[in-house]
């Protein structure tokens, strides 16, 4: 074994590698920005999370919720309060994404603190977000902790002289959920399937047609009366088919082992389709976009281990 | 008679920049229906960049290119629907089969079903390929792809043929195979088939007229004999000798018949009216000078001495010093 002739080829393949700027940012440039993203995104302290409070009862017990969750908004900022006063308002916002949980307080909250008669508050959580939501909700259960330290008066430790009162004093966080539970099965499918179709156009709209391309073979095509866009189109939608059929097959195949409801439903799987196709036609696309301009057949190998790990981590954490 | 009738293509100061390098500079040239025209030069001459602007697939800096009475610039899909081309890369697909490539290719240029159905297996059967018709294309050796290919090129019954270094890279069978299927083509047909090659056998066994490119510019066009006969001296007498003196040369030149003699790598050809009296002359020169003659052959003109007195150069130098020369501004 001589260790000039390993360094020769050392010295091949890092001359390779450096004549490919594309290749090095695949490489090092994304991975980079998926650190950043990633780590941003997943990481750090949570803050300025904007929650609805709707209070229904506009007592000073009332008041003195409402004053906590400023206090929680001007010291640690995790909070950003808006007030509603419908309930139904709040929980259009919190659907549509403007605030990402909703406080309610009945109209008998107060009434029931100073009869000790277990007073209830209700906090309406985005289930679909649970990063997001259990950070708000820890805050709120240490809210409601603190209250509820005021409100005891038996401290721990303390020897009680006088009859365990009959009513429940302490109040009651009730935490709802926005949407039905979904079995984690069921919420891993949609994932799956996305990542079916992502495989597809990465594999037809990145790593085909690259080869296709450095082999030749689209100039073989090109010589004929075709032009460049008619090329292209028709390699996006046999591309997008392909990634229609891989999705079906996982959405049905996906959907009897889930045990989804109503698979056969002819409106539902109509749907489906259409949002089947538009996801295929949106990947291959996106992917054509990026690759349109690439030669080298390493690049879209590289980008494929960068955006499948994305795509791997969207699917895995909903 | 209008020239575009009698002329298959017509090419006017065709100029390709890239950057500042100029990869074909102000050619010229036409080629009349019906033959088979070769352009000749080592690789990078510009003959690929050539074929590539008179095929639409890379716009001329400067200068026009008619072809089938076409311009390529103004009527590119007029061109392409006139013309079949074999790029020098194979372009078959090789994850399709013979027939299905075929069927691929007619349906781009818009044949109908019966068309294919009568064609396709026409073609294969005429490129020797009809048993290998349902096979994919990946198991093909070298020789059956470009077959396929130039089957390929001709569904659409196109009026000129482009072949891009057709047997670079083939074995001598499959050469001489697609030698006999261009042959075959030129009898049977009135095609016109523009064709490049740095093979000089190539371009004497096929093409009925060539022109040579030598650092993008055209340097001399003629039928293989007329070019071959304007080499001064009929035969060329190539020796090799031993120490020979300073004024050697020179005394070369007076040999009876000499034409021209010109020395490149200790070989001296002296091109002569008649090689055996030169021979002779100077054997009997050496013998009286003293020097050893280490190698003495007579040949008649190739095409290789038309390059060296055309270019100063031999085909093969050249070709060696070309192939270090980046060539991936083609490919942009």
């Amino acid at each position: 074994m001589k260790l000039q002739r390993i360094l020769a080829i050392v010295e091949r393949d890092m001359r390779k590698f450096f004549r490919s700027p594309a290749l090095m940012m695949m490489s090092m440039i994304f991975p980079l920005m998926q650190l950043i993203v990633l780590g941003y995104a997943f990481g750090g302290k949570i803050m300025g999370v904007k929650i609805a409070v709707v209070d229904k009862d506009h007592t000073s017990a009332s008041r003195d919720v409402r004053q906590r969750f400023d206090a929680v908004a001007a010291g640690p900022r995790t909070l950003k309060v808006e007030d509603y006063s419908s309930l139904s308002d709040a929980v259009v916002d919190l659907r549509t994404g403007f605030v990402r949980a909703v406080v309610y307080i009945p109209p008998d909250y107060s009434r029931r603190v100073n009869q000790g008669n277990r007073p209830r508050i209700a906090f309406i959580e985005d289930n679909t977000d649970n990063f997001v939501t259990n950070e708000v909700l820890s805050r709120m259960q240490s809210l409601v902790q603190d209250i509820n330290r005021g409100l005891n008066p038996f401290q721990p430790g303390q020897r009680l002289t006088v009859p365990t009162p009959r009513l429940q004093p302490l109040i009651d966080l009730q935490v709802v959920e926005l949407y039905p539970y979904i079995e984690y099965i069921k919420y891993l499918l949609a994932g799956s399937i996305s990542m079916s179709i992502f495989i597809v156009a990465m594999i037809g709209g990145g790593i085909t047609f690259i080869d296709d391309k450095s082999r030749g073979l689209h100039e073989g095509y090109l010589v004929t009366p075709i032009k460049k866009s008619e090329l292209i189109l028709g390699l996006i939608f046999s591309g997008a088919i392909k990634g229609l059929m891989a999705g079906t097959t996982i959405t049905i195949i996906g959907g009897l082992i889930a045990g989804i409801d109503r698979l056969w439903d002819p409106v539902r799987l109509l749907y489906l389709g259409v949002v089947l196709g538009c996801t295929s036609l949106g990947m291959i696309s996106f992917m054509f976009l990026i690759m349109v301009r690439v030669s080298d057949p390493l690049v879209p190998r590289a980008a494929f281990g960068v955006l499948n790990t994305r795509s791997r981590s969207s699917a895995a954490r909903p | 008679m209008n020239t575009t009738e009698t002329n298959a293509i017509e090419v006017v100061k065709l100029t390709k920049q890239f950057g500042d390098f100029v990869a074909v500079n102000e050619v010229s040239f036409t080629v009349h229906t019906g033959e088979i025209f070769g352009l000749l030069g080592p690789n990078g001459a510009g003959k690929t960049t050539l074929i590539r602007m008179m095929t639409t697939l890379t716009p001329p800096t400067s200068g026009t290119a008619v072809v089938a009475g076409n311009d390529v610039v103004t009527d590119a899909d007029g061109v392409r629907h006139a013309i079949g081309v074999i790029p020098q890369a194979h372009t078959s697909d090789p994850e399709l089969t013979a027939r299905e490539n075929m069927l691929i290719h007619a349906k781009l240029y818009g044949l109908s079903r019966v068309q294919r159905q009568v064609l396709i297996p026409q073609l294969l059967e005429s490129v020797g390929l009809s048993d290998f018709a349902d096979k994919l294309v990946g198991s093909f050796s070298g020789g059956m792809r470009r077959r396929l290919e130039i089957a390929r090129g001709l569904v659409h019954s196109p009026k000129i043929l482009f072949l891009d270094e057709p047997t670079t890279g083939l074995d001598p069978v499959s050469r001489t195979s697609v030698w006999e299927m261009i042959n075959k083509l030129k009898q049977a047909s009135s095609l016109t088939i523009l064709l490049t090659t740095h093979y000089m056998d190539e371009a004497d066994q096929l093409c009925d007229r060539i022109a040579i490119v030598d650092h993008g510019l055209l340097v001399a066009l003629d039928t293989p004999a007329r070019l071959k006969d304007s080499v001064p001296g009929t035969d060329i007498v190539e020796a090799e000798f031993d120490n020979p003196p300073a004024d050697w040369h020179a005394s070369l030149e007076k040999l009876d018949g000499a034409a021209s003699v010109t020395d490149h790598d200790g070989v001296t050809h002296i091109a002569s009216h008649s090689g055996p009296l030169t021979v002779g002359e100077l054997m009997n020169l050496a013998r009286d000078r003293g020097v050893t003659v280490r190698r003495v052959s007579v040949q008649g003109t190739t095409l290789d001495d038309v390059f060296l007195y055309y270019t100063g150069r031999q085909l093969r130098d050249v070709a060696s010093e070309e192939t270090r020369r980046d060539v991936s501004y083609l490919y942009k």
